[in-house]
Parts: structure tokens; sequence; C-alpha cells
């Protein structure tokens, strides 16, 4: 087999790559650092595709731009920081509302406001989860190598369009302006997914229909069928309702279309954690330390393991406690003050001590720091 | 179990760069284009980042470069194989990074306080000047030295890898940067 080509890419431009490679035509947004490259990337490449890439106002115009294309039928994109997806909050529930599958990259720098432009942080891992108001249910996902920023790209917009849901994608600033060189993908070395398409005349067709795996099938606009969307608790037909049983099947439906098929969305990278009595449990670029923590620490004969999810919501507690089962301690290491320790907390066994290793001054956590931590709990 | 601090070493599959001056010294482009050069020179795994402030000019700037035959993990450096220092505060500020013996390129015509004697010295800025008329390619003059003096990546690979980034119109600038810097690093090359 032929030589694939290879690429010196940064975390976002890689983030372009995949969201190409998985059929994205349509980018709205509004540059901010350090997300920057990937609407730079975007604007330089969709118009040679036949795509389209628009710089909106701001953010709030940005993703609603996105929502509107997806609805024609265009797999829609938008890369932002913290400020900008704090404004995307209240559009993100529109979408989660209205079933529409959008793929956002948030590209952390460190907050709250505009907080530190240039620098890392992973303070918005929460919010991603629970960013809008309202009962819903969120797919967050974070890659920690530019390889894995195109592949996991490729993912949100497969689940994006599985799901009909809006996904994000959690880099960080380290993550997104890092470089690495990478293999590109040719046709067929990966997965894409479309959404399904309704079958129905257009006359019997209902947009919110109940199905086996409570996805409905999704038109584009233009394309003869006809429904409604609003924002508003809505009946099968896309009309606001204040009926209980039409709301509880809605929300119902929101909820466990991504609840009963978790198990198609986790993922996590799981090493050396059955004899180990400490284990790091990360995620994004944090990862990258601790499992360089983990081999530096086995070399000298402690027994550690690493846990990395790659899918931070829906949180997958059952892997979480298997994972842990044998071990006495673990350690949650993550650049804010304290977000997916307390997730850990929940299932961990109540044998097993939590310890946290946190850094919020924009800097990202070394492998010295957690080979520090190690020393005083082992 | 206790004294783990005591045990530990830094992987030896790492070979670990870093490249530092101010800002507007090039150093951020300088570690793109050695990843481009490695990239073209074998299979080798590459991570490169940097940290920067929001000026544009001034300041300290930075660029870590890991390279391995293995998968890269930590993406920052740990322990430097190798320092670039263009300035004073860069050699200051990085120095006690360094590993014992690692190789220090200093560039003497702006560096005048060097803590060691072990170090190759080579005054790029001057070079760059006197020789070719700008100091603006005083990078790509480095980037030719750590070339001749470690053997990571090859001439070609360099010049082909700099002449695709840098601007049209700056062709034999650039290569004749690159030839000085090899050229003065290997009159001081030790074994």
């Amino acid at each position: 087999m032929a030589n694939k080509k290879k690429k010196l890419l940064q975390g976002n431009g890689a983030c372009v790559e995949g969201a190409i490679y998985a059929g994205m035509t349509f980018y709205a947004g509004y540059p901010i650092t350090p997300s920057t490259e990937i609407a730079e990337g975007c604007a330089k490449i969709l118009p040679k595709l036949g795509g389209r890439f628009i710089q909106m106002e701001d953010e709030i115009a940005s993703i609603a731009a996105i929502i509107g294309a997806s609805i024609t039928g265009h797999k829609a994109f938008t890369g932002t920081s913290g400020p900008g997806y704090s404004l995307m909050s209240e559009s993100l529930g529109y979408a989660y509302m209205t079933e529409t599958p959008i793929v956002v990259v948030n590209v952390q720098r460190g907050g709250p406001s505009t907080g530190l432009p240039t620098k890392v942080g992973q303070a918005d891992t929460m919010q991603a989860r629970w960013g809008t108001h309202g009962d819903y249910n969120a797919i967050a996902i974070a890659p920690s190598t530019v390889g894995e920023c195109l592949t996991e790209t490729i993912r949100a917009f497969n689940l994006a369009e599985r799901f009909r849901t809006p996904v994000t994608v959690l880099l960080d600033e380290v993550m997104g302006h890092m470089r690495e060189i990478i293999e590109l993908p040719e046709k067929g070395d990966h997965e894409v997914f479309d959404r399904v398409k309704p079958t129905a005349k257009p006359e019997d067709f209902e947009a919110f229909e109940m199905t086996d795996n409570l996805v409905s099938p999704m038109p584009s606009y233009g394309e003869g069928y006809r429904y409604n969307v609003t924002g508003l608790t809505h009946d099968v037909h896309g009309f606001s309702t204040n009926r209980t049983d039409e709301t509880i099947m809605k929300l119902d439906k929101l909820y466990n279309k991504i609840e009963h098929f978790k198990d198609e969305i986790f993922k996590s990278r799981v090493e050396l954690v059955d004899d180990a009595d400490v284990i790091f449990i990360s995620y994004g670029t944090v990862s990258r330390a601790a499992l360089q923590a983990m081999q530096i620490a086995r070399k000298a004969g402690a027994k550690v393991g690493s846990i990395q999810l790659y899918t931070i919501w829906p949180f997958d507690y059952e892997m979480i406690k298997r994972a842990t089962k044998n071990c006495k301690k673990v350690i949650v290491a993550e650049m804010n003050m304290g977000q997916i320790c307390h997730e850990v907390q929940k299932v961990l066994d109540p044998s097993i001590k939590l310890e946290t290793v946190q850094r919020y001054d924009g800097e990202i956590i070394t492998p010295m720091e957690l080979l520090e931590k190690l020393e005083e709990v082992l | 179990m206790s004294k783990l601090l005591d045990k530990i070493e830094i992987p030896k599959d790492r070979f670990e760069i870093r490249l530092s001056g101010s800002g507007g010294q090039g150093m951020i482009f300088g570690s793109v284009v050695l990843c481009e050069a490695i990239g073209q020179s074998g299979n080798k795994s590459v991570v490169q980042s940097q940290s920067y402030g929001p000026e544009a000019r001034g300041g300290a700037s930075k660029a870590d470069v890991v390279i391995s035959d293995n998968e890269i993990y930590y993406p920052k450096a740990m322990k430097l194989d190798l320092l670039l220092a263009m300035t004073q505060e860069s050699l200051d500020k990085y120095y006690g990074d360094l590993k014992d013996h690692g190789v220090l390129i200093i560039d003497t015509s702006l560096v005048t306080e060097i803590p060691t004697e072990e170090f190759y010295g080579i005054e790029f800025t001057r070079l760059a000047r006197n020789e070719i008329g700008s100091i603006v390619v005083s990078n790509v003059m480095a980037l030719g030295a750590i070339c001749a003096l470690t053997g990571l990546f090859t001439k070609e690979a360099l010049t082909e890898a700099v002449l695709a980034r840098a601007p049209r119109g700056t062709e034999e600038r650039n290569t004749k940067a690159i030839e000085i810097g090899y050229a003065e690093a290997l009159k001081i090359k030790k074994d």
C-alpha cells in the first residue's frame, strides 16, 4: 500500500481536516483566540469545495446560522473559546430542543469571562454538560493528540448525525496550538455517518415521530416535507404544546435517545489498572502528562495506572467503577478547580481515596507534578 | 513505598529541543521548520508546542520540539537535550532546564554572560547582518547549526522545509544562512 500523505498540523487545523472528512459543508463563526485557526482553515478550504464560510457578527449569530444550515441539510460546524461558548449557550438549548445536529469546538482558555486569552484551561467541562437551561442530555468529547483532533471531530459529526443533537468537542489552548506530524486519512479509512432521512410520504410525515432508537428521521428543508421548528415544547409535528403527556414524551425522548444508547458514545483509554495501587483519571491534554507520569513511575517500580476519558459526556460511571475496583487511590488531574473529580467521587467505592491535582493558573499540568502527588499518596 | 522521586528518570527515547529568544526572532517559525525537516528525514514522532503572550514583538518567546521513535506522551520538554538561546534573558531563564552535558547553542553576538564552559557559541545575529545583510535570517542560520551539530535531519531537508515556508524572494538569503550556520557549527563541533 502506498504511503499515506503526512502533514504537520496544529490541533485546530486537524479539527478542520476532520470536519471536511466527515462531510462538513457549512461553517459560521466569530474568530477568538485560541480557536482562530479553525475559522481560518475553514475560510481557506470551504469555498474551494463548494461549501460556505461565513464570518458572523458574533457567536450568537454564528450558532443560529449553523442551526439553520443544518436544518437545510448541511453538516454544520463552528469553533470558539469559552467566551463565545457562553454566548452560544442559549441557542445550544434551541439545537437540543429542535434536535438539530451541529458540532461546536470549544478550545478552552482561562476563565471566567475573557480570562486568559492565550493560556490553557479545562474549566468549561461542566458547562459542556449543563451550559444551557432545562433538562436535556449532552454529548462532549475530548481529544489529546493532533491525530485525535482529526478523528474525534469525525466522531463528533457522526454522533451529532446519529443522535440528532449538538456535540461539543473540548480542546484546550495547548491542544489547539500544538503541532504534530499526522497521517491524513483516505476515503474509507473512517466511517462517516449521515442523518437518516424520512421514507414516509410527505402527507404522512411526523417530524418528531417516536422510533425504536428515539431518533426521528430528518428531512432537509426544501425536500417537500413540512414541519414546524420551535424551541417551545412541541408535539410530533413540531407544534407547541402544553399537554403534560406530550411534554413528558418530548423530554424523555431528548434524554433517553442518548441515555439508552450511551454505549455507542463511550470511549476511554484504560492502561495498566488491574494491578495498580493508584490510578490517574484525566482527559484532554492532561492525559498526556498522566500517561507520561505512569510510564516513569512504572519504570521506578510503582504500580500506577491511567484512565483517559475521550467521551466526557455522557459520563461513563460504570467504567470508572469497574476500572478502579482493585486500586487504593485515584488521582483526578484537571486544569480547573475541580469538575470531573465530583463525577468520579459519585461512583468511587468508599474504601478508595480520591486525590486531586488541579491547576488553574493558565499553565499545563506537568508529569513532575503528578509524580510529586504520587510520592505523597503512595 | 516511598522515595519514588529518587528513583525516577526521564525516558531516554525522547530528544527534547527548546528554541528560545525574544518575540520577533522567529523561534516559533524555526520550530515549525525544524519539525518539517525531521518529518522529511524519517519516521519519527514529533510534537511542537509554544508559549507566547499577547504581544507580537518583544517579550520572551520559546518553542519546544520533542522527537521520539515511540509514541510521545507529554508534549512539552521535561529536561532539555538541546537549548538554543538567542538572548541573555532566554539563556538565564532556561539554562536550568538543560540536561547535564546537553547541547547548548548560544548567539554569542547577543549573549555575554554564560554560566558554563560547555557550549557552542556562534555569532548568528552578527553573521546574519554582516554576511547576508539582514538579521531576520539569524533563526534559520541557527537551524543550520543545529543540523550540523545533531544530525537529526539533513541539510537538504532543512533547506526544502525553510524554502516551502519562507516568503518569495528570500530563497537566496535563507539558503545562504543555512550554509553559514552549518559551516560555522562544523568548525567548532566536538566529537
